[in-house]
């Protein structure tokens, strides 16, 4: 059969790189556009009270802005591929290397995250499912709505009020370097982790138990049913296998999302990464690093949406012939 | 590649899974009219009977309209002003002087809620309008003219998914000076590329409908097809995609104000209130609480309106509109 040949998926491969490749172009553009949209002069606002002549000259050269605008989109582009985005405005530093530095707090807090959300979504979502229209199905729907939504730095604020106020079981806020101080890096990561953790999980519960009920639905579980299969394998082997694929896609994107969203959570839990990264810049007006990490962050969630798209043609021949 | 196949990850935008997966628990271009036979009129009554039959979607509409209620009136209903300061009884815990406490200021929080939900409500509705306004043209146009302006329109709409709500939001008001103008531009654009897929998935639906392809042989006018037989038959995914990006417009409101880059002080909102709150969470839990809960239960109301909208208007793609937010 040719549908289930590599060619299939190679060609399906392909068309997926290219179609990133434009994404990521219209990316770089906008991302461009940040430092020339703002209204004045980008430098001498960062610079803000600290402005003198010399430094804001040494700036303007660095930036490149005293170039004409092609020149600079051109030298902005090959600099981003090459992993060189520029200094920023109000360190000096490589923005590469500020970026670099956050990167590892806010991969290792939405890993955690990401695991609590799926400690709670799977059993829940498939519990949920394999009891459509009863209670436990009811509760399950009820608590993940609720879920939804709730602000993420006001289930920071209550968690941080319970456990660390009421409770005084875990630091409020902070970090530790997992390399350094692992003990110390989890008594701190529990707070943010969880808050991520349980919105994500809220959304994971609602699309597990949807494409459970899809596939229970399904003709092929009637049949496996109805020629007498035990239950639990019905269950295991034929509804929970086939209801992963779709659960996979919105996995990687709730991870995407995690790794991306985290901005608030880590303002309110003082956690060093690239989310509180962008913060301190957007406040600092230091529109190199702004540019920087949104082009990263966006570079990220473009990268783990491809990885979910391949790992899914892999896994499910349907997807690479659709 | 079909819309249905591209990466979302945004709230209420159509299709969650990149690729296949999502779509068959009911993706967008598969969505609808609407779920009811009958004519329009007869379909129309049918809806209101189904949506007041769920006791659900009810109550989130009678607290909504508390809210609305309390955001019209707040200033005649409110207990005290909204900065009067008082701060010989600051950090008051409730009382019936003081249901909600009082703030850092001695502020009463309860009348801060209540004026704070003038300005969170103004916001989310001036951004969805906006973002309706422009993303619905542009979905219904490059959906039914199709070819190049289609492609071109639907990628732009894919760069800016590219880019997750908040951090969008944050690029534009660091372009800008944080208040509530910039606020609701923010939002509203960060929000306009969902209803423009919505529009356009809609709309490739309804453009093979033999209604339409009628008018077509009679050579009426694009731009009337467009409002005569189009539009009234995509206006369910619509309504519903409406009342959910309301709930995430509060949301996103909440989370710029909360980080100091919404809504300026001394005007209240709900996420300002919690960022003045993070210095006293230990100290005064009625701070952080209340104006988390106003968030959550109006978020709810809009949220849990849209299910029961969608279970009546659009029964076809009850999970695909389930996606995040933030």
């Amino acid at each position: 059969m040719r549908s289930g040949s590599p060619r299939a998926l190679v060609v399906f491969l392909g068309g997926r790189l290219l179609y990133s490749a434009v994404v990521l172009f219209g990316v770089l553009v906008l991302t461009f556009a940040i430092v020339q949209l703002v209204p004045g002069d980008p430098i001498r606002l960062a610079l803000g009270t600290r402005f003198n002549q010399e430094a804001y000259d040494a700036l303007r050269a660095a930036s490149g802005l005293d170039r004409p605008l092609s020149e600079q989109f051109f030298s902005y582009v090959t600099g981003a591929l090459t992993g060189d985005l520029g200094v920023s405005f109000r360190s000096g530093q490589p923005v590469t290397l500020l970026l670099l530095e956050r990167l590892p707090a806010t991969i290792s807090l939405a890993v955690v995250g990401l695991l609590i959300a799926l400690l709670i979504s799977v059993p829940a979502g498939i519990w949920a499912g394999l009891r459509e229209g009863r209670l436990a199905d009811g509760i399950v729907r009820v608590t993940s709505q609720f879920g939804v939504s709730i602000p993420d730095f006001w289930m920071g604020l209550l968690l941080i009020t319970l456990f660390a106020g009421v409770l005084g079981w875990l630091p409020s806020s902070g970090y530790a370097p997992l390399a350094e101080d692992p003990a110390g890096w989890a008594r701190r990561v529990i707070l943010p982790a969880l808050t991520v953790g349980l919105v994500a999980a809220a959304i994971l519960t609602r699309y597990i138990r949807a494409a459970v009920l899809e596939v229970a639905h399904a003709g092929f579980v009637r049949t496996a049913r109805s020629k007498g299969l035990a239950p639990s394998v019905v269950t295991g082997r034929h509804i929970v296998r086939n209801a992963l694929v779709p659960v996979l896609t919105i996995v990687g994107i709730q991870l995407a999302t995690i790794l991306s969203g985290v901005i608030v959570v880590e303002v309110v839990f003082a956690w060093p990464g690239l989310g509180r990264l962008v913060y301190d810049a957007v406040a600092a007006r230091d529109y190199a690093l702004i540019q920087g990490a949104v082009l990263l962050i966006a570079v990220l969630f473009l990268f783990v949406n491809l990885i979910v798209d391949v790992l899914s043609a892999i896994v499910d021949p349907r997807i690479r012939l659709s | 590649m079909s819309n249905e196949q591209r990466p979302t990850a945004e709230p209420g935008s159509g299709g969650v899974g990149p690729i296949g997966g999502v779509d068959r628990l009911g993706g967008p271009g598969r969505a609808g009219p609407a779920g009811l036979d009958g004519s329009a009129p007869e379909r129309r009554v049918a809806s209101w009977r189904l949506l007041a039959a769920n006791p659900v979607t009810v109550a989130a509409a009678v607290v909504l309209a508390v809210v609305a209620f309390v955001a019209l009136f707040a200033p005649w209903l409110a207990p005290y002003g909204v900065n009067e300061v008082d701060v010989a009884g600051a950090l008051q815990s409730p009382s019936w002087a003081h249901p909600f406490g009082t703030d850092d200021l001695g502020r009463d929080i309860l009348s801060r809620v209540m004026l704070a939900a003038g300005t969170s409500l103004q916001v989310a509705v001036v951004s969805v309008t906006f973002a309706f306004c422009i993303g619905v043209p542009v979905g219904i146009i490059s959906g039914y003219v199709g070819g190049w302006l289609d492609t071109v329109s639907m990628r732009v709409v894919d760069v800016m998914f590219a880019f997750p709500v908040l951090l969008l939001a944050l690029a534009i008001v660091a372009i800008l000076q944080p208040g509530i103008a910039t606020t609701m531009l923010a939002i509203g654009i960060v929000y306009t590329p969902i209803f423009a897929r919505v529009a356009r998935a809609s709309t490739l639906s309804v453009r093979t409908e033999p209604y339409v392809q009628v008018a077509q042989t009679m050579g009426t006018p694009w731009s009337r097809i467009l409002r005569r037989h189009v539009l009234p038959n995509i206006t369910g995914p619509l309504i519903v995609q409406t009342s959910l990006s309301l709930a995430f417009a509060i949301l996103s409101e909440a989370a710029l104000s909360f980080l100091g880059l919404g809504i300026q002080p001394p005007q209240p909102s709900w996420g300002g209130m919690l960022f003045a709150a993070q210095g006293f969470v230990t100290q005064a839990w009625w701070m952080s609480v209340f104006p988390g809960l106003a968030i959550f239960v109006t978020v709810l109301a809009f949220n849990l309106l849209g299910d029961g909208l969608r279970d009546v208007l659009d029964p076809k793609q009850r999970t695909r509109m389930e996606a995040r937010h933030r």
